[in-house]
Formats: C-alpha cells, sequence, structure tokens
C-alpha cells in the first residue's frame, strides 16, 4: 500500500508527473511483480515442466528401445497415433477452461466416422464425391455438440450428465446405423488424400498442427477465447458484465463436437474403417493430457500448448511402453498411476501460484 | 510505536487480570509478501479487543496464525503466560482459542446441532449421540439468547445472521475462553449487531475474552474495552482505551495519513435536468412489489432498508439480471428489455455488485482484463483482441482512480477490498454508463479507500451520470443520496429527499413497514 498521500478529494485528480512516475516505478521494480513475473513461474514455466517430461520419456525411450524408437518412422507413428486424440484434447481444452466437460467425444467420434462410412459404402455407393463424407462427419459432430450444448445450456442439465447420456446413446446410435458391421471405405481419392506427406510429414499430423494453431489464436488473441475464460473463471461475474453466458456455453459444446467430427474423418482417413468401436475411450485419454496439460479442471484457466504437450507424453509413453512389449492391460495400470502423479503435481504447481492471498 | 503498558490496569478492561493470550512479535511470510512482519497483540480474560487496520494490514493473516490455520515464521504465541505452538485449528481450539471467520465457516446441508459439533461430533462407539447434541446446542443457543432456532433447523434455510449465531454456537461449544470474531457485523442490520452485542457482553461478563476485528469505527466505541492498530504487516499501537482515543488519531495509525471521513458535498441536481432512468411499477413476485422512482442526470437516488427488504433485488432486477413479473425500466425515453443483463448493458446501465469477489472479479485474471469485461469486444477487430488498447484504457483508469498497486498485470485476487471495488467502477466507466447501480460500494472497504469511492460518485453525477445506491449503513445512504426510497418487505414506505430524513425515521419507517 503506498504511503503517499492522497487527498480525500477526488475531484482533484489530474495525474501529476510524479504519479505517473511512480506507477512506472510500481510497473516493473517490486519483489512481488518479480516474482510474479519470473517466466518460471508462470504458463511457460508449467509448460517447460511439461517439455522435460516430454524429453524425459523419449530418454527412457531410446535407452530401453535404442533404434526402435530414435527413427523417423517411429517418430511419425507417434504423431499419426497422437494427431485424433490432438484434435479432440484442444476441443476438450475449451470446455474444461469454460468450466465444463464433455464426456461424449470418444462416441461422437464414432458416430460420425460410422454415419460418414456408411454413407460411403451403401447409400450412395460409388458416385459421390468424398467431400460430402467429410461434410457429413463434420456436421454429426457438430449437431451432437450443438444437442449437449442446448441441453447444458438452456435445459439446465449437469454437463457431466449430458454429455454422459451423449455418450451411451451416440455409441448406441452408431451400432445401430452400422449394424455392428465394419465399413470399410473404398475411396481412392479420400485415402489418397491421407496418404499425402507434405514436407515428409503425414497429412493427420498437418491437421492436427492446424487445428492446435487456430486453437491457440482463438484462445488467446479473440473474444471468444477471452469469453471462454471470463465464462469459466467466475459465470456470475461474466454475466453481470453483459458476457451472454448461455450462448457462449453452447457454443463451447458445439466446438467440441465439431473437433470430434474432425476427429472421425481423421479416424476414416487412417485406418479406411468406419466401425462403432471408433474413438472407445478418447473422451478419458482427452480429459487426462488436458488436465495433465495444466488446463484448470475448474475452469478459468486453459493451454492449448499444455494440451498439446500433454498429448504427446501420453502418446510417447505408450509407444515406448509397447516397443518395449509391455502388455495393454500393464500399460492401462502404469498410465493411471502417472495420471494421478501429474495432477498432484500440477495442484502442488497451482497452489503455490495461489498462496498470495 | 505507541507505546502499551499492560501491567497497569485500564478503565474498560472488566478483568484486571495478566493477559491470557499474547503475541509476541509474529512473523509470517508468503511466497512475495510478507503479510506479518513483528506483529504484538496481548489479550486479557474478559475484555473486548478491537484490532483495526485497513485491508491488507495483516488482520485476517494473523488471526489465522492464532486459529492455527496459518504457522508463523517467527515471534511467540504464549497462552497464560506459557509458550504454546499452535500447529493446527485442533490445537488451537484445545488452547480455547475459537474463531468466527469472516466468510461464515458453516455447512448448509446440516442441521444447526450437525454445525455446532461439526468436527468435535459427540459419539460413542463411532455412533454419533445426535439427542445430547441436540441438547447441548439448546442450552448454547439459549445462552446466546437465540432460544428460538431450533438445533433440528437445517442452516442453510437461516438468514445470515442465523448463521452468524450457529458460528458463535460452535466456538461457545468449544469452551473457548478467547473468541476471535472477524467482522462479525459485516452481514447483519443494526438490529441483529445491537443483538450482538449483548451477546458479547454476557460472554465477556463470564470472563471470555473476545478479539473483534471490524471497519466501522463506531462499533468499536460501542462495544470495545481496548485497541490495537496494525499497518503493513506490524503493529502500530496496542492496547489503545477505547474510550480515550480520538476517532482521528485511529485512522492517523490506520492509514499514516489523516482522511477526512466525510462524503463530499455535490450542488443540487438541477429541476430541469433529463430523467434517464425511469423504473415504473417494477415487481418481482415474492421479492418486491410496485417499485417505481425516476432519476435524473447528476442524481444520486438511495434505496435504504434492511437486509432481505428487497432493495438488492430491486437492483438486479433493473439491471435484468432477474426477470420482473411486472413493470418496465427505461433509459432515456427507451424500454429496457426486461431480464437480460446484455440489453441492459448496451442500454448503458451498470452493476457493481454486493459480493464483489463472487459476482464481479474474475480473481485469477489480471486487473486489466478485469476492467476490460465488458468491452474486450468493442475494442476488438473482427473478433481479435487488441490487448494494447485494453491495457492502456486500464492503465488511464488506474491513474484516474488512484487504484494501487497500480499494476495492470496484477491478478484481482491479491487486491484490497477498496481496490477491487474501484476495478469494478473503472470496468463500467470504461463502458461508459449512464446509469451506475451500486450495491454496498463500501462493505469490506477500508477507510481511506471508502473516501475516494465516495469521492468518485461525486464525479460520475458531475458527468452527469444517474447513481442508484444501496447500502446496510443508512448513514452512507442518507449522505449519498439526494433521494431515498426506504424499502421495508418488498415494499416502497416512503419516498423523499435524503435532506428530510434521518436515521432514526428511516428505522422508524422500516419497522412500521414490516408491522404493517
Amino acid at each position: 500500500m503506498s504511503e503517499q498521500g492522497t487527498s480525500a478529494s477526488a475531484s482533484a485528480r489530474v495525474p501529476a508527473a510524479d504519479e505517473s512516475a511512480r506507477i512506472e516505478k510500481t510497473g516493473g521494480a517490486t519483489a512481488v511483480d518479480r516474482r510474479a513475473r519470473n517466466p518460471l513461474r508462470g504458463a511457460a514455466g508449467r509448460n517447460l515442466g511439461l517439455v522435460i517430461a516430454l524429453v524425459l520419456v523419449c530418454l527412457v525411450g531410446v535407452i530401453t528401445a535404442g533404434e526402435r524408437f530414435a527413427s523417423i518412422d517411429n517418430l511419425m507413428t507417434i504423431l499419426r497415433l497422437a494427431a485424433v486424440l490432438g484434435v479432440i484434447s484442444i476441443g476438450m481444452t475449451f470446455v474444461i477452461t469454460g468450466g465444463g466437460i464433455d464426456l461424449s467425444v470418444g462416441s461422437v467420434i464414432g458416430l460420425s466416422s460410422v454415419w460418414a462410412s456408411t454413407l460411403a459404402t451403401q447409400t450412395m455407393a460409388q458416385n459421390f464425391h468424398w467431400s460430402v463424407m467429410v461434410f457429413t462427419a463434420l456436421a454429426v459432430g457438430l449437431g451432437a455438440g450443438l444437442v449437449n450444448g442446448v441441453l447444458i445450456a438452456y435445459g439446465r442439465v449437469v454437463a457431466f450428465i449430458a454429455t454422459l447420456a451423449m455418450m451411451v446413446a451416440a455409441r448406441g446410435l452408431a451400432e445401430m446405423i452400422a449394424n455392428r458391421q465394419t465399413q470399410v471405405v473404398r475411396v481412392p481419392a479420400f485415402s489418397d488424400v491421407f496418404r499425402l506427406q507434405p514436407l515428409g510429414v503425414p497429412m493427420l499430423v498437418w491437421i492436427f498442427a492446424v487445428v492446435a494453431v487456430v486453437g491457440w489464436v482463438l484462445l488467446n488473441r479473440t473474444t471468444f477465447g477471452r469469453r471462454t475464460v471470463a465464462v469459466g473463471g467466475n459465470p456470475e461475474a461474466a454475466r453481470l458484465a453483459g458476457i451472454n453466458v448461455k450462448r457462449h456455453t453452447m457454443y463451447l459444446y458445439a466446438l467440441v463436437g465439431l473437433t470430434a467430427g474432425i476427429g472421425g474423418v481423421m479416424f476414416l482417413g487412417r485406418t479406411t474403417a468406419g466401425s462403432s468401436t471408433n474413438g472407445l475411450y478418447y473422451e478419458l485419454d482427452a480429459i487426462a493430457a488436458v488436465v495433465v496439460g495444466g488446463t484448470l479442471l475448474a475452469g478459468g484457466r486453459g493451454t492449448i500448448v499444455g494440451t498439446v504437450l500433454g498429448v504427446l507424453i501420453f502418446t510417447t509413453l505408450r509407444n515406448v511402453f509397447t516397443q518395449n512389449n509391455l502388455s495393454i492391460s500393464a500399460q492401462a495400470v502404469a498410465i493411471g498411476v502417472i495420471i494421478v502423479a501429474a495432477v498432484m503435481l500440477q495442484q502442488r504447481i497451482a497452489e503455490r501460484s495461489r498462496a498470495v492471498t | 510505536m505507541v507505546t502499551d503498558d499492560r501491567q497497569t490496569d485500564r478503565p474498560g478492561a472488566t478483568s484486571p487480570d495478566r493477559p491470557i493470550l499474547q503475541m509476541r512479535g509474529i512473523v509470517k511470510q508468503f511466497p512475495g509478501a510478507r503479510a506479518l512482519d513483528g506483529v504484538d497483540l496481548d489479550v486479557r480474560a474478559g475484555e473486548v479487543h478491537c484490532l483495526l487496520g485497513q485491508n491488507g494490514a495483516g488482520k485476517s493473516t494473523l488471526i489465522k496464525v492464532l486459529a492455527g490455520a496459518h504457522q508463523p515464521d517467527d515471534g511467540e504465541i504464549l497462552v497464560d503466560g506459557a509458550p504454546v505452538t499452535i500447529a493446527n485449528p485442533v490445537a488451537g481450539l484445545r488452547l480455547g482459542v475459537a474463531t468466527m471467520y469472516q466468510e461464515l465457516d458453516v455447512v448448509d446441508g446440516l442441521s444447526v446441532a450437525e454445525n455446532v459439533y461439526l468436527g468435535h461430533e459427540l459419539a460413542s462407539g463411532g455412533f454419533t449421540q445426535r439427542r445430547a447434541a441436540t441438547q447441548r446446542t439448546r442450552e448454547v443457543l439459549r445462552r446466546l439468547g437465540h432460544g428460538d432456532v431450533s438445533p433440528h433447523r437445517e442452516v442453510g434455510s437461516l438468514p445470515a445472521a442465523g448463521k452468524q449465531i450457529v458460528s458463535m454456537a460452535r466456538a461457545l461449544s468449544h469452551d473457548a475462553r478467547v473468541i476471535v470474531m472477524d467482522e462479525p457485523s459485516a452481514v447483519l442490520d443494526s438490529e441483529e449487531v445491537a443483538n450482538l452485542f449483548r451477546v458479547v457482553r454476557e460472554l465477556t461478563a463470564q470472563g471470555v475474552a473476545v478479539v473483534y476485528i471490524s471497519h466501522r469505527l463506531e462499533e468499536i466505541r460501542q462495544i470495545g474495552d481496548r485497541i490495537t492498530v496494525l499497518k503493513d504487516g506490524r503493529t502500530v499501537a496496542t492496547g489503545l482505551p477505547v474510550a480515550s482515543t480520538p476517532t482521528d488519531e485511529l485512522i492517523r495509525l490506520m492509514t499514516g495519513r489523516t482522511v477526512e471521513y466525510a462524503i463530499p458535498r455535490r450542488p443540487a441536481v438541477a429541476a430541469d435536468a433529463p430523467v434517464v432512468l425511469s423504473v415504473d411499477g417494477l415487481t418481482v413476485r415474492g421479492e418486491f412489489q410496485d417499485v417505481s422512482f425516476d432519476v435524473r442526470a447528476g442524481e444520486v437516488v438511495g434505496l435504504a432498508g434492511l437486509v432481505g427488504s428487497g432493495r438488492s433485488e430491486v437492483l438486479e432486477t433493473v439491471f435484468g439480471a432477474r426477470r420482473p413479473t411486472a413493470g418496465t425500466v427505461t433509459v432515456d425515453g427507451k424500454r429496457v428489455r426486461p431480464g437480460t443483463v446484455g440489453a441492459a448493458v448496451r442500454a448503458g446501465i451498470g452493476l457493481c455488485p454486493e459480493e464483489r469477489k463472487s459476482q464481479g472479479l474474475l480473481l485469477d485474471e489480471p486487473v486489466y482484463r478485469n476492467i476490460t469485461l465488458s468491452t474486450f469486444a468493442r475494442t476488438a477487430r473482427a473478433s481479435f483482441l487488441d490487448e494494447v488498447t485494453e491495457k492502456r484504457t486500464a492503465r488511464e483508469q488506474i491513474e484516474a482512480l488512484d487504484l494501487r498497486p497500480a499494476d495492470p498485470e496484477r491478478t484481482a485476487r491479491t487486491l484490497s477490498g477498496g481496490n477491487q471495488q474501484k476495478v469494478l467502477l473503472a470496468r463500467w466507466l470504461v463502458h461508459g454508463c449512464r446509469v451506475l447501480l451500486l450495491d454496498e460500494p463500501t462493505r469490506g472497504v477500508d477507510v481511506g479507500a471508502r473516501a475516494e469511492i465516495y469521492g468518485i460518485v461525486a464525479d460520475l453525477t458531475a458527468q452527469g451520470v444517474a447513481v442508484v445506491v444501496v447500502s446496510s449503513e443508512i448513514e452512507e445512504v442518507l449522505g449519498l443520496a439526494d433521494r431515498v426510497l426506504v424499502l421495508s418487505e418488498g415494499r416502497v414506505v416512503h419516498t423523499g429527499p435524503a435532506s428530510e430524513i434521518d436515521e432514526h425515521r428511516v428505522l422508524d419507517l422500516v419497522m412500521e413497514g414490516s408491522a404493517a
């Protein structure tokens, strides 16, 4: 608190020269400020921790699997596997930052891929353009997200329950459409697109990269992102500041639905198979990656860079496990332990940054 | 530092005993801030020891150290002259120190008795002894003069004053010898405050020491025996007798400067000033009915009444945060679409809500984003934020309102109550509003910042803004407002110039209103 005398009369509030000088001084010099601006304490510091974790995982991979791990081919495999999870994790980052949760993304991947592949293989057969298939998957994802959003924002259903219901229902609908059969998409033009490797990097990875960059700009540089943080941080304050909280909440679920639709297309591109089991448990991996990445599960703070790193850590870890012939079951146990440890570490850091009250 | 001689007896302290609780040179360091930097405090049995200090002076940290919620980095605590360590809240309670926190620490979903015995349930073999707990709760409540509150009642259904009683009953259930009350009157009306004081006097008569924290100097005059003043984490005066310490001396000690605790005089509103806000027949069923008033440019209209009279609800409805069952709100002659905050904000209405932290601020976001929360979309270009402009705007407001510390990047959480209020005012100043609704503008705001906020209101009216103010402090409403509406149980019982009515008359009207 400043010791400088200030007259009680507020009418005489012409900023004097010495006052602006004082503002400059307090702007950068006090101990508290320096601490708050220490790059290792803010978001950058958290991301650095994640980078270190990723490097450690890679080191373990190099030591235990050697050439098999440290090859360009394997790197591309990791990135290809990370791509679908990465795209929906970007969407999930928005929903969680906005104070919500979406458990239905995995099922929506399944539904959108099945819907699109069924369209391709049965309803329209050979004489259609593959873009119709892409458009269908995106529309299905967006539609499912909109349903979630309307139920949560306007129907006042708790997000956990609304998206849990969508998770069950979308999977069921996918099974009905697929009639429990796997539809193999034989559309050469479509497969060719996904076989492209601009600059030696697979198409899937490019899509992930573009979605991540767009997501980063959207969250950090646009009014949409600012509203997301405000709605997640304090919905009542956001509402009383004139932000349409309900509408924005609906948009958030539509957005994550859209990313699930993109995920559905990518799944088709990667496997060429439209199966109702596509994307099973992806919602859990996405939530784990987002939270480990440093986005606050309670809302109000989100980081796209953290999410990308979280996704890469998880995928690399799986790859290292597989390279070492660890069984799927053992992998699951290990990943569970790692999630808990990472989140506990995150909380410690968050508490420390909030201790000044 | 004003010297104290704690060995000599002072008039006012009911017991001449040596201190039952002493704190010596307490230091508490948080990452990035030294909250306590050498605090001394001594409390005698049977006295009301007032702890004064501005927001951020370290009062809350000190009582948390005393309660065992924080561990001091240096200094010693003595109980009955013997040094003790209070490792956790349970240890504090064992030593007889019970704390009533500012944010009422009761669990809404539990009954009164369950709350009173929360954490020290009466149990045998793992089964709670509900009958015994109920019985003893009833006794404690009777001792507090509230035998009418049922131990079985769910605490969530009690008003704030009732929760306060439950919190106090819990303190007593521990056989506390020292009860710390952190701004107990902040949520109470004057009638309830009188009852609180009666309970405090009874407790001290029984030899219990009360450490009383309040911003309201007049209350301390009524209830206190001795005063300790904190400033910037240090004790600047201790053991001051309440009876013989002048108010301006206390303010000087707290602020380190002399502040006129006065509301600036404003010129009378011109009779031909245009009506900016017009509220007609506004009703929300079950809350208030048929509220009508006009506010001219540059005029301040005050809503006086007790908690629950509907005064905050009126503001929220004018702001569109509640949907009215009947009535209209008009700004500059144009009807405002009811029940939508967005429409009200577009029409130029701004609200500084009652609960700054839960309703107003994004606590973990920087100050500048809090200031531009209503305007960032306007400064954005094609949905892309213009943070340079936002920061410049925020800096201008920080300078104009003398917001401290003057750092737009600082998180809102770390600001004191008065500066948080300035952030909210700045938000609407940036937005440029025609009507400003202020709900409890100075609650939890220290004396210095209070005068500054009054000054800001005066400036705004000089610019032709219409202001509506609600406050529990009737004096504040009467001092700020040109015209006053007195509300009682959701009805307007009086409308008239503020200069023609005094605090007693307002209270009379409120009583008459609730009797009718």
